[in-house]
């Protein structure tokens, strides 16, 4: 009884402290979609920018011995994956969904192509701060060291609130996304609004995958992301395009994705696959539970709407 | 008046029939041109890469792919046996385009096909060769067609977006067929290879007559006539048509959209399912990791090289089988990574996506 318990509880310290790990990388992703949504287009295309983002981070990493080199590097392949996006969904009569299928099926290939060779060597990791010096239990002390970037994504959700609300950028973001028209009536170029917050948002989902190789799992393989770019999309409706609300989905997401390891380290081997499908049906639940074939939903740009 | 239009009406008609003639062959030809263009542009993009990126000479690289993938009868027979699984994933693909549906689960419906596949063939392993064969591929198709008319199902009555969820039941049904063959359904004789107990060897799908490939090859083409059998020409794929044309017009006019997206739903996962039952039954011989190759990915590409036309899916299927085939060939001799083959694909995604803007150039320019 006592034992049954206790190991509840740790499982249940252990999510937590694995969503935080697991989240992150979902935080900078859907910030980035939301972003990129925000002025009015769709960009399926993100896995590619975290699975890209992971292998250039690691390789940067390795080559240059600090990790956030690295990351700056991730970020910079996520601008470009974006940019390639923003450049073929400005063909006329391109589909932009597609596009966003075709970039993730590219950007895979080359991120496993180009990272043939880091799969054996061991770059430097990002450092972390200790958050669980006051906890004996070995894994949820390993679980509670908080990582930096995940810092700089809470600095991101009042930063990106506020400039969506408050500045002249944030504002012809916004317009772009609710009234394409009304923002080229008032002089500004929709196509420039869009192409910059895609590759904005493109440099956040780069960010996102530097994490997965830099931090946690922290290693470059060809495994290493599985949907999580994806997801992003789903993930940004459940937030109802909000930065805040996307932390709280990302911590969500996160703690699905952390209920495999979390059982795993209690010594529950038991459905170890069926777990690791937590995030999947989640995302599927929820989709279905918010998603309305009737009304648009309660805080989507408009423009995007025309699309679907 | 009414005699001159008599007398100038014959010539004009057989002018305007000339017009419409040649009009359609420019069309047909503009069909054949355009993707033919992007996929030639698409490899001179990847010679360039290949310069950019590797020590790898183009030419050798494009003999080898040729050689591996077209060269000699022994290659052209591997090229159909990968041919077989792609031409059905294509189809899970290029069905639900004519409703203006994008799925892309195809790999998920072919894993769920399979695993059911294997599950039916173990149990009914004894009962004769024909039987289980046919009874493996009902289960296959209906496990591939009733995951993918899940997709529809989320989209018609809740909105959800078809691309995404498709995508998510991959992972969910990779996982499934991973935890089945872990445990619930090991075969305890698969050590370091965890897979289903074998169908049994009585029980593999034949070879055609006068070839080293497998009859899944057979199935796909027929697959791919039948679709397009049903599209152009039966009153169900032209209703298809007209939703995936304006959803609202298609109400309207009291078309049951509900019902058509299902029902092609599922034909697409049966599609997809079916060539999981085929890579069980003729290639592995039972349910394992092996399954899960990616051909449901680059079912997706051949369905957008073929602009969701089931015929046009055949050559589609063939070429990038073909290159496919190739892979060990450019690991082997020039010391390409395996994934050389998806930066392939990936860029001819790319260079097919961009020339979807050239289509109807030519007649607003005349």
């Amino acid at each position: 009884m006592d034992a049954s318990s206790a190991s509840i509880g740790s499982v249940f310290l252990l999510i937590i402290a694995g969503a935080i790990r697991v989240g992150t990388p979902f935080l900078f992703v859907s910030l980035g979609e939301m972003l990129t949504e925000k002025s009015g287009r769709i960009n399926l295309g993100l896995e590619a920018n975290l699975v890209m983002g992971a292998m250039a981070g690691y390789a940067l990493s390795l080559h240059s011995g600090n990790p956030w080199v690295g990351v700056l590097c991730a970020g910079m392949t996520g601008i470009v994956l974006s940019g390639l996006h923003t450049a073929l969904c400005s063909l006329k009569g391109v589909n932009d969904i597609a596009v966003g299928i075709a970039i993730m099926i590219f950007g895979v290939g080359l991120a496993f192509f180009l990272g043939k060779p880091y799969i054996q060597p061991s770059a430097p990791m990002l450092p972390s701060i200790d958050f669980g010096w006051w906890i004996d239990t070995k894994e949820v002390r390993t679980a509670l060291q908080i990582n930096p970037l995940f810092l700089v994504g809470l600095l991101l959700l009042p930063l990106l609130t506020w400039a969506l609300q408050n500045t002249r950028w944030g504002l012809m973001i916004r317009l772009a996304g609710e009234n394409a028209e009304a923002a080229t009536a008032m002089g500004y170029s929709v196509r420039r609004i869009r192409a910059l917050s895609t590759m904005a948002g493109g440099f956040l989902a780069g960010v996102g995958g530097a994490f997965l190789s830099l931090f946690y799992p922290g290693s470059w393989n060809e495994g290493l992301s599985s949907g999580q770019g994806l997801m992003a999309v789903a993930l940004v409706i459940f937030a109802r395009w909000k930065p805040v609300n996307c932390f709280y989905a990302a911590m969500l997401f996160g703690g699905a994705g952390a209920l495999a390891p979390a059982l795993q380290a209690v010594g529950i081997t038991w459905g170890y696959y069926l777990f690791n499908a937590a995030p999947y049906v989640l995302t599927l639940v929820i989709m279905a539970v918010t998603c309305s074939p009737q009304r648009s939903l309660a805080g989507m740009p408009a423009q995007l709407g025309e699309r679907r | 008046m009414s005699q001159d239009s008599v007398l100038i009406s014959a010539p004009v008609a057989t002018e305007n029939a000339e017009r419409g003639a040649a009009e359609s062959a420019l069309n047909w030809l503009e069909r054949l041109i355009i993707p033919v263009g992007a996929i030639l542009i698409g490899f001179a993009i990847f010679a360039v890469f290949l310069l950019i990126v590797t020590d790898a000479k183009p030419l050798a690289v494009f003999e080898s792919i040729y050689r591996a993938g077209f060269g000699s009868w022994f290659s052209v027979q591997k090229t159909l046996i990968r041919a077989a699984p792609l031409l059905l994933t294509a189809l899970c693909v290029a069905i639900p385009a004519q409703l203006g549906l994008i799925i892309i689960g195809a790999e998920g419906a072919l894993v769920m096909g399979g695993l059911a596949a294997a599950v039916t063939g173990f149990q009914l392993n004894g009962a004769g060769p024909m039987f289980v064969i046919f009874a493996m591929a009902l289960a296959g198709m209906s496990a591939g067609g009733f995951w993918i008319a899940i997709s529809g199902a989320l989209k018609h009555y809740r909105g959800v977006n078809e691309t995404i969820s498709s995508l998510l039941l991959t992972y969910i049904a990779i996982a499934l067929l991973n935890h089945a063959v872990s445990g619930p359904l090991r075969d305890p004789e698969s050590l370091n290879k965890p897979a289903t107990p074998p169908i049994g060897d009585i029980n593999m799908l034949g070879n055609l007559p006068g070839m080293n490939v497998h009859a899944g090859l057979l199935f796909g083409i027929i697959a791919c006539m039948i679709a397009a059998f049903m599209i152009y020409r039966t009153v169900p794929g032209f209703a298809m048509r007209v939703i995936g044309g304006n959803v609202r017009a298609a109400q309207l006019a009291g078309l049951a959209v509900g019902q058509i997206t299902l029902a092609a739903c599922f034909c697409a996962g049966a599609a997809a399912g079916l060539a999981g039952m085929v890579e069980v039954a003729a290639v592995q011989g039972s349910a394992s990791a092996a399954i899960n190759a990616g051909y449901g990915y680059t079912g997706i590409l051949i369905a957008f090289i073929a602009r969701q036309n089931p015929i046009a899916v055949i050559p589609a299927a063939l070429l990038l089988a073909g290159i496919g085939a190739a892979s060990g060939l450019l690991q082997r001799s020039h010391g390409l990574p395996d994934a050389t083959v998806l930066v392939i694909q990936g860029i001819i995604f790319l260079t097919i996506l961009a020339s979807e803007t050239l289509y109807g150039r030519r007649r607003t320019s005349t």
